[in-house]
């Protein structure tokens, strides 16, 4: 299916993700502007309309998530994108869309926070992403790209995810990806099936019975039974890890560390390899669900663990979580407001290592 | 030893900086090259600094952010006072002499390559060029691409309505390489 043009094309992370949804089949925009990511909805403002795709600037964030549960409901592929503050006003329609089993993709450039923190990058809504983020009892599937290519190919990844499991799909970057050029070799997956939503989505009810999707479960035993295939949903969606694992086999201690964070801990990680000290990465591209899987095996060869982030310490959660009863994790942290940079990352890791 | 460097490019906003960073990174791709390219803004949207970040790599890049470059082009004294510090030992810089009082430059931690950029690109016709121009000395200097290859990447940063321009523009990088003795 995939089918790489020979032509790379240099562009913004930003841009990859909104030509990598027009090339999913995305049909529908809508989005308030917001920086880090404004060069989505630019792009998407002219070319998801000669695509033949509908763009709408809405009013509000709050007002683009509801349309996008809206299109949703309708089977069709839709998305908006933001960044964490706009981010946050959408939760409340992102929990109705988990609630009603609505496919959405939501793409989260993360900026510094918290309130309106800065325009500079960020990985402080880890917590809000992967634990659900509005009221209730949800999850939603979350994809991490480090590079723009990476970027490219899971948006179109996340647009059948959503569809798949019939639930809200979360990219999330942060101001370093969507701002940074890269080459990248654009592809088109095969045709989006018509017939991908045709027993559920709202249509019209000519010669049918009408169709509902609603979060109100009022009637006794109704929403523990909706809550109940909620959770075997989100069991069956733990199939879906992906994660990449760089020199770890010898390595003594393994760096944790997703996107942009990922790829500048790897520069830290090649140059200590040089000096001869046996380290590693670990890198999740999904986030939720964790691939804790993996991550327990490598504990379990005696190996030592730092999770590196950009925020106060939140993924290391998951790790402590992933390597529980064989390891534990030291933890560091780039504030955000400050920009991560691989000189910084090597003490600690030398410390890490060290046991110290 | 795989080959591998990277340059911060910094001026004010209107020097083009972002531009050159942009020609450089597909000069790079034209040699099969993996490249990276950030732009930091200043909050400022005129006349306030601008400066971006290019690596070029035939390994996987890493960081697209650098804090010690190896390269620097400075086209301006702010720029200067900002970055020359940060320049690791034995780095290159293309100091834009025509802003920056030569004094300034350092001389023998790294190597100073002094390039009145504007004087030049007022004598090829347009004092907009001096980014061209020291991008031609960076290229010379570095010896890192071909200057070929940035010459024939012009097309991918100058849009079709604005062609006509390329040839004075490669002309301002050959001026800017034969500065580089």
């Amino acid at each position: 299916m995939t089918r790489k043009s020979p032509e790379k094309i240099f562009i913004k992370g930003n841009e990859a993700i909104a030509r990598g949804a027009i090339a999913a089949g995305c049909k529908c925009f809508f989005g308030y502007p917001i920086t880090p990511q404004n060069d989505i909805p630019e792009y998407m403002s002219q070319a998801l309309v000669e695509a033949g795709g509908e763009f709408v600037q809405a009013e509000s964030e709050v007002a683009s998530a509801n349309m996008l549960l809206g299109a949703g409901a309708c089977g069709i592929r839709a998305m908006t994108s933001s960044s964490s503050p706009g981010i946050s006003l959408m939760q409340e329609a992102i929990s109705y869309m988990a609630g009603s089993e609505i496919p959405a993709v939501i793409v989260n450039m993360n900026r510094g926070g918290p309130g309106l923190g800065d325009i500079g990058p960020s990985q402080g809504d880890y917590f809000q992403s992967t634990r659900g983020g509005g009221h209730g009892d949800y999850r939603t599937l979350v994809l991490a790209p480090a590079s723009c290519q990476e970027a490219y190919d899971l948006i179109i990844k996340a647009f059948d995810l959503a569809f798949k499991y019939r639930n809200p799909v979360l990219i999330l970057g942060d101001a370093i990806l969507g701002n940074m050029k890269e080459a990248v070799s654009p592809w088109k997956p095969a045709p989006v099936d018509p017939a991908e939503a045709a027993d559920w989505r709202l249509e019209g009810a000519k010669g049918r019975g009408p169709r509902l999707h609603k979060s109100l479960y009022l009637h006794e035993g109704e929403l523990a039974g909706q809550n109940k295939r909620l959770q075997e949903k989100y069991l069956a969606m733990q199939a879906e890890t992906d994660f990449e694992l760089y020199r770890t086999e010898d390595a003594d201690l393994v760096v944790c560390a997703y996107g942009s964070i990922a790829r500048i801990a790897k520069s830290a990680v090649r140059k200590l390899r040089k000096e001869g000290l046996k380290v590693g990465l670990f890198r999740p591209v999904n986030l939720y669900p964790f691939p804790s899987g993996p991550l327990a095996e490598l504990a379990g060869q005696g190996k030592r663990f730092l999770t590196i982030e950009h925020n106060l310490g939140q993924m290391v959660e998951d790790v402590r979580l992933s390597v529980r009863g064989l390891a534990d994790s030291e933890q560091f942290s780039v504030y955000p407001g400050n920009l991560p940079l691989p000189d910084d990352f090597e003490e600690p890791i030398k410390k890490a290592l060290a046991g110290k | 030893m795989s080959r591998y460097t990277d340059v911060i490019i910094a001026g004010f906003g209107g020097q083009g900086v972002l531009l050159i960073g942009n020609l450089l990174a597909y000069a790079g791709m034209s040699q099969g090259l993996n490249v990276t390219y950030i732009p930091v803004y200043g909050v400022e949207m005129r006349g306030g600094t601008a400066n971006c970040t290019v690596v070029l790599s035939e390994d996987e890049i890493g960081s697209p952010i650098i804090h010690r470059p190896e390269g620097l082009i400075v086209m301006n004294r702010p720029s200067l006072d900002k970055f020359q510090p940060r320049l690791k030992d034995h780095g290159v810089q293309i100091v834009n002499s025509s802003l920056i009082d030569q004094e300034l430059a350092e001389k023998d931690r790294v190597r100073s390559v002094l390039v009145p950029a504007n004087e030049i690109a007022d004598r090829i016709g347009n004092t907009r060029m001096a980014n061209m121009v020291a991008l031609g000395a960076y290229v010379k200097a570095t010896g890192f691409l071909p200057l070929e290859a940035v010459i024939t990447s012009l097309e991918k940063v100058i849009s079709p309505h604005y062609k006509k321009l390329i040839p004075k523009n490669a002309e301002a990088i050959r001026a800017g390489a034969e500065c580089v003795k």
